[in-house]
């Protein structure tokens, strides 16, 4: 059997030698930039020593020339494995100095200026670049960026400056950073760290990270020879924190120990995962409960021109698609005219997207569809026509590829509720369904608009005898229809890909969640869309995706059988019409 | 924004010059012209990645009439938009060949849309220029595969995770999108892991379907697998549009590079066009190809596409270099055999050596595939790959995998005498078949 990589070609005639930046051995890193002479450097070193104690410098001073020393080394550091002895030469010397160049450095914002090798945090602004001192911070000069070059890192790099800084920043002045410095600590255990964390935690005054401390401390303990007895307390401290990081660090404790610590282990161990199971299935449970907002998101525009009037929308999808392009254009303006506003830029994208989709909805409407009720498969074909005309006329106005939506800050990161990890996009994602839920319910139900809309669906004769104007209540209702479609647009547009297919992904899943909760019924709506997304994610863990969904569709199948009009069927005259 | 007006109005324009000409004067054109068929989606839910083959074909074809055609002729795109539609590419090829006469064919996408085409190209005899990294267990006369083999980026791939500087990976999450190509390489990868020492539970593969966005369920799974104290990699070959969600759900669960690398084989610089990229500094991905790689060539090529598609904020990927080896492969055999008459051209082709634009040469080898070099690149803050780790030197693409207990007795060999693509050295025939 042939080692595949090691299948080289290798051709005669080929004219050219291989160029330099190839490396003789496989994986093996490339030169980051040129290595410069070093002996220029090394008389600036030479010179920088005489000039120290020629001047006979203070302490501090001395400290700082040393630190600058040891940046200028950047400069000559030729691969990455030179740059990561640069790296914990400043992390061995404790200064908290050295925290504003390792952070631009993790960053890719530490910059060597070609003509004189000085080294220096660079901010970008275009084509120029801002050089700031790398240890004040001041402001140096200005450079542009070909006179530049960036020193490159690596994931390996990356972890490294992490763990430096996270011994560095145990006593910084803001909690939120002394809580990471503890995070860090706790993931990467040495036997070193035992003593800086002690020195911390007596001087720690917040609880919260004081605590982590201990626990960062327990986790160093468990990786030094210190006697069974403190690794004993040290595996309940950790135990005591029963989350996924806990086991990783006691699996491998299990793995390396012996006797009573092994057991204390794998005793901690199984009662974690014990918990955790319960944990699993609630998080399970909350997945459910956040692809049901989406599903209630993308059919309640549905519910409503499907459910209430009956008609088979098949450009619903590309109605949600229209409010995400709608939120793009609005961040596209906002980034270029009014960057302080971008936190904003969904909130204004939201009356925008109704707008639109409402404004497309009611063309839809009044140019096809008021031509085609009581004829289903017609409707079904020309509204079919509309979305492949609304999908190529996105394409050709914004491109086929995809296209960036931000999230404002409000909807990134996570934050956790026990052992379950919440991100903030799901969360506003359901607080939003759950609200549109709500105004709609109001409006169908609470004003006289809702109530002639219930008329005109009930018994349109008889509706329209009463005076009320049922062709335009029809086209009300469908623009009210595509524009929650469309506000709908502008929340999926945080979660998914703003491309010309968005809605393709939406339509099957509108119409399963309408159908199975029961045509004509809002109420219907909710419950359907919860309980899918529900049964959807509890069966995923096992099932797989692809399976889960065919298992889904299966059941829904079968309910539909047994019950043709779904939960929650409508009861009246008109149904049987 | 991509794919503004004028780039339609050229997309038309040449679509139309192509169709007037083909229809009011086949007879003359066979005479005056060399015809190259472009089959690239321009429409459907493919079109996201094929326009931008169909436009660095025309430039290329652009360029080769400016330095003087080939043979004394002129080269005359017929381009044709098969609609993400895999029967269509099918009747398209044909349409192509039997109606326009076209000597050679550029394009495909999907393995699918491949294997729709495949008959079409033997029946009629005809050459196909397939551009895209693909899951091997394929050779046909009649193409020519310029995209990677599994070998080609796989497996070096992961042989990088498995290094010091990779991180020294351990366990090993195989998350693709459920059809051929991730199927493929994923068992091609779980039987290299296994002869590498790796014990089954530290593999986990999943897959979900096309376009898949609710990745909740998945990304935690991977935090779970990864917290059993050893290093922990995903390898992804996900698909398309279900990059973007998945990136962002890796990204709002906190999952970051230093801890968990992605290592992508179907993440290029297009696909980041789409994405704010800031969360996702670290993570890799594997190609023959970076728009970042500092090479004369390079900056040429990109240079004249900015210039051809008048705007310079396009970015060039892997695909697109495949199609400049391929173009400039088929020219230079043209030459070497005088004629384009297809028989002849694909057996002037196997040892053609062309430029690649990272450096160096690729060449064309008897198994229809080429030899390339291998790249690992770390997104970074602007969207752009920084090469962290090559392959010393080129590595030839090997079509029947020596994983795989179906295909690794299989040898392909398109020279005389042995004019064969599954050549079974176990049992010294011809005929033998690998997986899929």
């Amino acid at each position: 059997m042939t080692s595949q990589v090691g299948r080289i070609a290798e051709w005669p005639h080929d004219p050219r030698p291989l160029p330099g930046r190839v490396s003789p051995r496989p994986g093996k890193i490339l030169k980051p930039r040129k290595p410069l002479k070093t002996t220029m450097l090394l008389l600036r070193a030479i010179g920088l020593m005489l000039l120290l104690t020629m001047a006979n410098l203070s302490p501090s001073e001395a400290a700082e020339a040393d630190l600058r020393a040891t940046i200028a080394k950047f400069a000559t550091a030729a691969n990455f494995s030179a740059i990561e002895a640069v790296v914990r030469e400043l992390a061995a010397s404790g200064d908290p100095m050295v925290e504003r160049p390792l952070s631009a450095l993790a960053d890719g914002n530490l910059y060597i200026r070609k003509a004189d090798t000085g080294v220096f945090v660079g901010k970008e602004a275009g084509d120029a670049v801002g050089l700031l001192d790398p240890l004040s911070g001041e402001k140096a000069a200005d450079a542009a960026k070909a006179d530049l070059t960036k020193i490159k890192v690596n994931n390996g790099l990356r972890r490294v400056i992490r763990d430096a800084l996270g011994t560095l920043t145990l006593r910084a002045k803001d909690p939120g950073v002394r809580l990471a410095a503890a995070a860090t600590m706790f993931k990467t255990p040495d036997a070193a760290n035992i003593e800086p964390l002690d020195a911390a935690i007596a001087a720690e005054t917040a609880p919260g990270v004081k605590a982590l401390f201990k626990q960062a401390r327990a986790a160093s303990v468990l990786v030094s020879d210190k006697p069974d007895a403190d690794k004993l307390a040290a595996i309940s401290v950790i135990a005591a924190r029963g989350d996924r990081d806990a086991v990783s660090l006691l699996t491998s404790v299990e793995a390396s120990a012996q006797g009573a610590v092994k057991e204390a282990a794998s005793a901690a161990i199984g009662a974690i995962n014990s918990t955790l199971a319960v944990w699993d299935a609630g998080q399970n449970i909350w997945y459910g409960i956040s692809l049901g907002s989406v599903l209630l998101l993308a059919a309640i525009g549905l519910a409503i021109t499907f459910g209430v009037m009956g008609v088979i929308n098949m450009a619903h999808g590309e109605m949600v698609m229209l409010g995400a392009y709608t939120t793009f254009v609005v961040q596209q303006v906002i980034r270029t005219s009014f960057p302080g506003l971008f936190d904003w830029s969904l909130v204004i994208a939201l009356p925008l997207a109704f707008l639109v989709s409402a404004l497309v909805g009611l063309a839809i409407e009044r140019g096809v569809i008021r031509f085609l009720y009581g004829r289903p498969l017609e409707t079904l074909l020309a509204t079919w026509g509309v979305s492949l005309i609304l999908q190529q006329a996105v394409r050709s106005i914004f491109g086929p590829t995809n296209q960036e939506v931000g999230n404002p800050s409000w909807m990134s990161g996570s934050f956790d509720v026990g052992q379950l990890a919440v991100t903030w996009n799901r969360l506003w994602i359901l607080a939003f369904a759950l609200t549109v839920f709500a105004v709609l319910l109001y409006v169908m139900k609470r004003t006289p608009w809702g109530l002639q809309m219930r008329a005109v669906t009930a018994n349109r004769r008889m509706a329209a005898s009463m005076g009320i104007r049922t062709p335009w209540v029809d086209a009300l209702t469908f623009a009210l229809g595509s524009g929650i479609a469309g506000i709908a647009g502008v929340a999926l547009s945080q979660i998914d890909n703003v491309s010309p297919n968005l809605g393709r992904g939406y339509i099957i899943d509108s119409f399963m969640v309408v159908v199975f909760g029961g045509v004509g019924n809002l109420w219907g709506t909710l419950v359907g869309a919860f309980s899918l997304g529900i049964v959807n994610k509890v069966l995923e863990p096992y099932a797989g995706a692809v399976l889960g969904k065919i298992v889904v569709l299966v059941l829904i199948i079968l309910f539909i059988q047994k019950r043709p009009r779904g939960l929650f069927a409508l009861k009246g005259r008109a149904v049987e019409a | 924004m991509r794919g503004n007006f004028s780039t339609i109005t050229k997309m038309l324009s040449a679509g139309v010059i192509a169709a007037g000409l083909s229809m009011s004067a086949p007879a003359k054109a066979a005479d005056d012209t060399i015809k190259v068929g472009i089959l690239h989606s321009l429409s459907g839910t493919m079109a996201i990645s094929e326009t931008t083959l169909k436009d660095v074909m025309l430039m290329l074809i652009e360029e080769q009439n400016a330095k003087g055609g080939l043979l004394g002729k002129k080269l005359e795109a017929v381009v044709v938009d098969p609609a993400s539609n895999w029967p269509l590419f099918a009747e398209k090829a044909r349409e192509l060949i039997s109606k326009d006469k076209v000597a050679a064919v550029f394009g495909c996408w999907t393995s699918v849309s491949r294997k729709s085409v495949l008959p079409v190209f033997s029946e009629l005899d005809n050459i196909l220029f397939y551009p895209v990294q693909y899951e091997g267990e394929e050779s046909e006369r009649n193409v020519f595969y310029t995209g990677a083999a599994p070998n080609q980026q796989a497996i070096p791939a992961v042989d990088y995770l498995m290094s010091a500087d990779g991180g020294s990976v351990k366990r090993w999450v195989l998350e693709g999108t459920d059809y051929v190509y991730p199927r493929t390489t994923n068992k091609i990868l779980e039987a290299y892991l296994k002869a590498k020492g790796v014990p089954a539970e530290d593999i986990m593969v999943n897959y979900t379907p096309f376009g898949f966005s609710d990745w909740q369920t998945e990304v935690s799974a991977i935090k779970k697998f990864g917290s059993a104290g050893k290093k922990t990699a995903v390898v992804s070959t996900v698909n398309g549009d279900a990059n973007v969600p998945f990136y962002k759900e890796l990204g709002n669960q906190g999952i970051k590079a230093e801890d968990i690398p992605v290592m992508a084989f179907s993440v290029g610089e297009e696909e980041l066009a789409g994405l704010d990229t800031a969360p996702l500094v670290g993570h890799l991905a594997a190609w023959n190809y970076f728009e970042s790689v500092d090479t004369p060539e390079n900056k040429k090529f990109i240079d004249d596409w900015h210039k051809f598609i008048k705007n310079d904020k396009r970015t060039t990927n892997d695909p697109m270099e495949a199609h400049y080896i391929g173009f400039n492969m088929w020219v230079k055999a043209v030459e070497k055999a005088g004629t384009t008459d297809p028989d002849k051209v694909i057996d002037a082709m196997v040892g053609v050596s062309v430029p690649n634009l990272t450096g160096g040469y690729s060449t064309m080898m008897p198994n229809h595939h080429i030899t390339k070099p291998v790249l690992i690149g770390e997104i970074q803050a602007d969207g752009q790959f920084e090469t962290v780790s090559q392959t010393p030197g080129l590595v030839m693409g090997d079509e029947w995998s020596d994983y795989l207990p179906d295909s690794k007795d299989l040898i392909s060999d398109w020279r005389a005498p042995l004019s064969c693509g599954n050549f079974n050295v176990a049992t010294g025939k011809c005929g033998g078949k690998g997986t899929n």
